[in-house]
């Protein structure tokens, strides 16, 4: 059982998390990383490759499956899931927010796992933040167009200059306790409706 | 819309219990038809009333479901009867010790197999299109006879999870028919709302799952329903309330108002007048997302079972609170355990069966519902005349090893028993 490397199986339906998992274990050490994407076929896979850790995100619903599989393969031993140490409750509390979970084979040493659990954990945090990030600039996006459109049918209505337009939509909007994109978005919508 | 709790006499519950402040109890629940109770509970007004706040958290797997509760994020769940038993058992990833002291429903179950594979029963086994449940699994029996005699690939047949009813339920209509699953089939666990996509692109040949998902694909055309969970035995628990032993211990009280509260729930769930305000909030996104046509058919059990538009109504598919449906009777937990014996999951010994009957708590359910009716809670199963097995077979939880060697179509590692644990 004893490895100078473990190996580890990556199991996530999202390719940027799991090259970001990769990535991230590679550099703390770990060079037998193995990333899948697909579940089906993937009995075979474990057979073939004997992981030592399993990673899984908790949102995939083929984690039953492996449960499963985990009851029929006897190769693999007992895998038995794990967020780091049970008496760890700190450790569980970050595995399961950030949304891993690992199945690790018997006889393993904890702190080699909990090492790797720790760097995917981390790397699924960061991709949350990434994704956070990206979601908000998206958004952000969305809302100067919304703005800029609902400036253009103001000046067009009431043939104000741009000034006077952004001013009365910020003017409304501080009436009425809404977001400016809110303001601008009825304009947009209203416009669409009666023109 | 009658919320019916008035004429109901809480007498269990002593005015001393109901002082204290409103307590937040969290619970995780899969999307599937039989949540409805601890939803009812939550929408309906039912947990508010005995002072609780029911923090419902939709989840994905079991295994999520499991855990989750294992390690406190849950205090209480919606839970496959089987999991509390496999829990106490040490079966299983991460087994944690789990009671269930509240049984959520009967029913809600089918067997739907591929309109594919139902055209060759029917040629094979010169099935009416109106037939029981035995009969289809023969035909089924007959088609694999045929298909290993030619050497096609073995039928492969979804189930949920590997200690799920539908797992069990499964492997015994395979096995009343002849069949046996872990040879002549191939058992493969898909998540339930992707089982009629699975059928549909041929990746299975058939599944047993809960409510909407048979009545789904047969109404996209791809399956035809076969079996339904009361074909194989009435009275069978569905789901369960699973909790942390000590989580019950330390927290009395609560145990006891839920408890109160789901019982509640769960009768104003039976009554047929409730079930369309019922399917309406159980169709949102935030529970089942489903539509809600076919929920509200789901909860009548009027089926369309084949894309020809062949209709049976099954009474009863679903049954929330009626013939003491929600109580916990260990001799159940027993005949769950029988078939984890049967199937090779578990060795037989006399430590084991206490283990397993320990996971249903009617203690609790009597204490906190004031319940003084006699049950039987170690009697025998499947004797009653409305309540048999599909094979005929009655189950004595005093002699389980003999009933499980009784089968004729078994697990052959089931076979060596062992009492040393």
């Amino acid at each position: 059982m004893l490895r100078d490397t473990l190996t580890v199986l990556v199991i996530d339906e999202n390719r940027i998390r799991a090259s970001i998992i990769e990535a991230g274990l590679r550099e703390a050490g770990h060079d037998r990383v193995i990333l899948v994407h697909d579940v089906n076929g993937i009995a075979r896979k474990i057979e073939d490759l004997q992981p030592d850790v399993i990673v899984i995100d908790l949102e995939n619903p083929n984690r039953d499956m492996l449960e499963h599989l985990f009851q029929l393969t006897r190769t693999l031993g007992r895998p038995i899931a794990m967020f780091v140490d049970r008496a760890d409750a700190s450790s569980i509390q970050s595995a399961i927010e950030a949304g891993v979970s690992a199945y690790i084979v018997d006889g393993l040493k904890k702190e080699r796992v909990k090492h790797i659990l720790d760097v995917a954990v981390s790397r699924f945090n960061a991709f949350s933040k990434l994704q956070r990030e990206l979601a908000d600039a998206k958004s952000a996006l969305e809302e100067r167009k919304v703005v800029e459109r609902a400036k253009g049918i103001l000046m067009k209505m009431r043939n104000i200059p741009e000034e006077e337009a952004f001013a009365l939509l910020r003017q409304t909007a501080m009436n009425e306790k809404k977001k400016l994109a809110d303001i601008a978005q009825s304009i947009v919508t209203a416009a669409n409706l009666l023109m | 819309m009658t919320t019916g709790i008035s004429d109901r006499k809480k007498m269990a519950a002593p005015a001393s219990m109901r002082s204290a402040g409103s307590r937040i109890v969290r619970a995780g629940f899969i999307p599937l038809v039989d949540a409805s109770v601890l939803i009812a509970a939550s929408e309906f007004g039912f947990a508010k009333r005995e002072g609780i706040t029911l923090d419902l958290a939709k989840d994905t797997s079991w295994a999520n479901v499991r855990d989750r509760l294992a390690f406190r994020m849950f205090d209480v769940a919606h839970m496959l009867s089987p999991m509390p038993v496999a829990s106490m058992l040490g079966l299983g990833s991460n087994p944690s010790p789990t009671i269930a002291p509240f049984a959520l429903n009967r029913g809600g179950n089918a067997i739907t197999v591929s309109t594919r594979l139902y055209q060759r029963m029917q040629e094979t086994g010169g099935l009416s299109g109106d037939d029981g449940a035995l009969a289809n699994a023969h035909a089924l029996a007959g088609v694999i006879a045929e298909m290993k005699a030619k050497g096609e690939p073995l039928p492969r047949f979804g189930v949920t999870y590997p200690f799920s009813s539908h797992n069990y339920e499964f492997r015994y209509w395979l096995a009343a028919g002849g069949i046996d699953p872990d040879t002549d089939t191939r058992l493969v666990v898909v998540p339930p709302p992707m089982t009629s996509d699975a059928l549909a692109a041929g990746a299975i040949d058939g599944f047993c799952v809960g409510a909407p998902w048979n009545m789904v694909a047969s109404e996209r055309g791809v399956g035809r329903i076969v079996a339904a969970k009361q074909d194989l035995w009435p009275s069978a628990p569905e789901k369960v309330v699973g909790m942390r032993p000590d989580w019950a211990e330390s927290n009395p009280e609560t145990v006891s108002r839920l408890i109160v509260a789901l019982d509640a729930a769960a009768s104003w769930c039976d009554r047929p007048e409730n079930r369309d305000a019922l399917s309406e909030v159980l169709a949102d996104q935030r529970y089942v997302g489903a539509p809600v046509d076919i929920i509200r058919r789901v909860l009548t059990g009027e089926f369309t079972i084949d894309p020809q538009g062949h209709q049976r109504i099954i009474e009863d598919y679903f049954v929330f609170h009626a013939e003491q449906a929600n109580y916990p009777k260990p001799s159940q937990a027993l005949w769950i355990y029988s078939q984890m014996v049967r199937w090779g999951q578990i060795a037989p010994s006399k430590a084991a069966e206490k283990l397993a009957a320990s996971a249903y708590r009617p203690d609790l359910y009597r204490t906190a519902l004031g319940f003084k009716d006699a049950v039987d809670d170690f009697g025998a199963e499947g004797v009653a005349e409305n309540d048999r097995f599909i094979d005929g077979f009655a189950f004595d939880p005093a002699s389980i090893e003999t009933y499980v060697e009784r089968f004729p179509v078994r697990s052959r590692a089931a076979s060596s028993a062992s009492d040393e644990t």
